[in-house]
């Protein structure tokens, strides 16, 4: 088709941004720049500490310290892409918290014990899928609420998930009375190692991470999602019901951090109900980080991926090197705003006629 | 003959704005019906009404002689209404077999999407279309210029619709070879039987392809044309209210 094109055909002249196919390529996908990062970040920690940095024990913790933010980070993933943004992470994390611990203390064990006072060894698979469920069900309400306002009652998602992160927050207060719950019925959950040597957290949060993949970039959902981030104009002209989508969005955010809630429990042996308040921030962080466009319409799961390691990396190296820990904000801040910046870039390049 | 596609008396205002005061319009199957009016007319909030987007505030839509509600735009497109709307309404990330597909991706195990297959067949009906595109066919159609762009939202209405396709300013953003192409497309559609409704300004163009010519005036329908009963000075007339030969009110 292409050689047959006539020279008088205004339209078939050749895009004229940007000229180099290099810097096109590297705009069009932004994962691969902050892939780079990511690995010249591991390679000079590598050169400056190369017997504790590179060591597998180091890696394997580093991997079981990004879990629960991995798994928030990927439903985060799916709420920019609509170019929504859920601030209520924290509390669908706390509240999933506490909606396990109070279903653990729903089942008796006899005499004034419940099942989220038994011994880490007498604990049984159905109580933690008890736990499992009232996490989830925090996490589903939560969401279900930021799906509604958002979506039908059309509040701006910052001011829509501000309320629900103060409403969720107070609610898991008001329910602990102020002071959190010990429980070591989840630990073979939280301490345990399915898989020799690797624990428990790290191959949940793969799972995560795969079925967020299918979900975005192979099924039909997953291609919704990024058409009404880009337009949803468009996306409702196709016959998209885009209110309803944009619900099961925020339904999907907010169960992923009840979900990280229910492994938090199972990892620290407690609720943190004063904990987790920067979680939202740090996963917004990463998923800026990974190339998702804060606009809306672009994304990915590999790229948020990429976003969590980077300042967890950054950490772990200062902390191993012995620079002080504080800089890790100093560089992943500056690497976000160069992240962002490019994103910008790669908008006003790309939109032509 | 029933018009395939007909809006009676309707009402449309946004805020203080009377876009359409009591329009009507009918499109017959295997038949160019242009739509032509000045700038602000409410030709395209006609169209919309047409293809689901507004629901009209009064009057009525009929498809074959029956009224019905097209409450979304997916109610349209379910009864064979495709719209090729005048800002595309195309999705600027998603790459053109990605906009050709959206809302009806063809499925692999009920859930996932079968990219492969509906980039074949965008292909395809490019082809099929004529259009000289595409840089790449996985490149995001933000990359594409204004006529490209236009083609993916034509190739997409001609796709799909089997029964009426509104085309509003299709033409708008095209060169000369690629409006020929258009044209030729709108007569191949309007010979497999299916009405045609065509908005442009150029009225040499109208009155080269079009069966019936309906002139919109200030939201409401001023004139009729059969093929041959007018020219372009007729046309200039009607558009600006020189001349009506139907009771407005
Ligand atoms: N969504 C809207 N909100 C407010 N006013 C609108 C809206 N859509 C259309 N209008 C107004 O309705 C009137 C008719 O607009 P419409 O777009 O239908 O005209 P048109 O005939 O398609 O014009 P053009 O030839 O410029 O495309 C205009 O005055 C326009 O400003
Ligand atoms: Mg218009």
């Amino acid at each position: 088709m292409t050689q047959t094109k006539p020279p008088a055909e205004t339209e078939s002249q050749e895009p004229v941004t940007p000229s180099v196919p290099f810097v096109r390529a590297l705009l069009r996908n932004p994962t691969m720049v902050t892939f780079a990062v990511l690995l010249g970040i591991i390679a000079a920690f590598s050169i400056l500490a190369p017997d504790t940095f590179t060591q597998r024990s180091n890696f394997v913790q580093l991997a079981q310290n990004v879990a629960i933010l991995t798994v928030v980070s990927v439903g985060t993933t799916f709420v920019i892409i609509t170019a929504g943004v859920d601030l209520s992470i924290p509390s669908g994390i706390v509240l999933g918290e506490v909606f396990a611990v109070h279903a653990l203390q729903l089942i008796g064990t006899g005499g004034d014990t419940t099942a989220a006072d038994v011994a880490a060894d007498q604990t049984k698979g159905w109580y933690m899928l008890v736990a499992l469920a009232g996490a989830l069900l925090a996490g589903l309400i939560i969401g279900t609420i930021n799906g509604l306002v958002v979506a039908y009652l059309k509040v701006p998602p910052l001011l829509a998930t501000l309320g629900t992160l103060g409403a969720g927050l107070g609610a898991a207060l008001i329910l602990q009375n102020g002071v959190n719950t010990a429980t070591y019925a989840l630990d073979p959950l939280g301490h345990g190692s399915w898989i020799a040597a690797v624990p428990n957290l790290i191959p949940i949060a793969l799972v995560v991470v795969v079925a967020g993949f299918i979900l975005l970039h192979m099924a039909v959902f997953g291609r919704h999602t990024f058409a009404i981030g880009s337009n949803p104009e468009a996306a409702r002209r196709a016959g998209i019901n885009v209110e309803r989508h944009l619900l099961k969005v925020y339904i999907i955010g907010g169960v992923s951090a009840g979900f990280a809630g229910f492994l938090s429990v199972a990892y620290f042996s407690t609720t943190s109900i004063g904990g987790h308040s920067t979680d939202n921030l740090q996963a917004i962080t990463a998923v800026a980080l990974g190339g998702t466009s804060l606009f809306g319409g672009v994304g990915s799961i590999i790229g948020t991926l990429i976003g969590v390691w980077i300042p967890a990396v950054l950490k772990n190296g200062f902390v191993i090197t012995g620079v002080q820990p504080y800089w890790q904000d100093v560089a992943v801040g500056l690497v976000l705003i160069v992240a962002v910046w490019f994103d910008q870039l790669r908008r006003r390049t790309r939109n032509r006629g | 003959m029933t018009p395939v596609l007909g809006a009676y008396r309707v009402m449309k205002t946004f805020g203080h704005v009377r876009a359409l005061r009591h329009a009507s319009f009918e499109a017959f199957p295997g038949e160019v019906t242009a739509l032509v009016g000045d700038n602000g007319a409410g030709k395209s909030t006609l169209t919309k009404v047409l293809s689901g987007v507004y629901s009209p505030d009064e009057g009525e839509v009929r498809i074959d002689g029956n009224p019905v509600r097209l409450s979304d735009p997916h109610d349209a497109k379910a009864r064979g209404i495709e719209t090729v709307y005048q800002d595309l309404a195309l999705a600027p990330d998603l790459d053109a077999a990605g906009n050709v597909f959206l809302g009806r991706e063809l499925r692999r195990f009920g859930i996932l999407h079968n990219h492969p297959e509906m980039r074949r067949r965008t292909a395809t009906a490019f082809r099929d279309l004529g259009v000289g595109l595409v840089q790449d066919m996985r490149a995001p159609v933000a990359e594409f210029s204004g006529g490209q762009k236009q083609s993916v939202a034509i190739a997409r209405a001609a796709m799909w619709a089997t029964k009426v396709i509104i085309m509003d300013e299709p033409t708008a953003a095209l060169g000369v070879i690629q409006t020929a192409k258009v044209l030729e497309l709108v007569e191949r559609i309007r010979d497999k039987g299916i009405a045609v409704v065509f908005i442009s300004h150029n009225l040499p163009q109208v009155l080269q392809v079009a069966d019936r010519i309906e002139v919109l005036r200030l939201g409401a329908r001023v004139a009729r044309f059969r093929r041959g009963e007018a020219d372009v000075d007729r046309l200039i007339a009607a558009i600006s209210g020189a001349y009506a030969n139907e009771e407005s009110s």
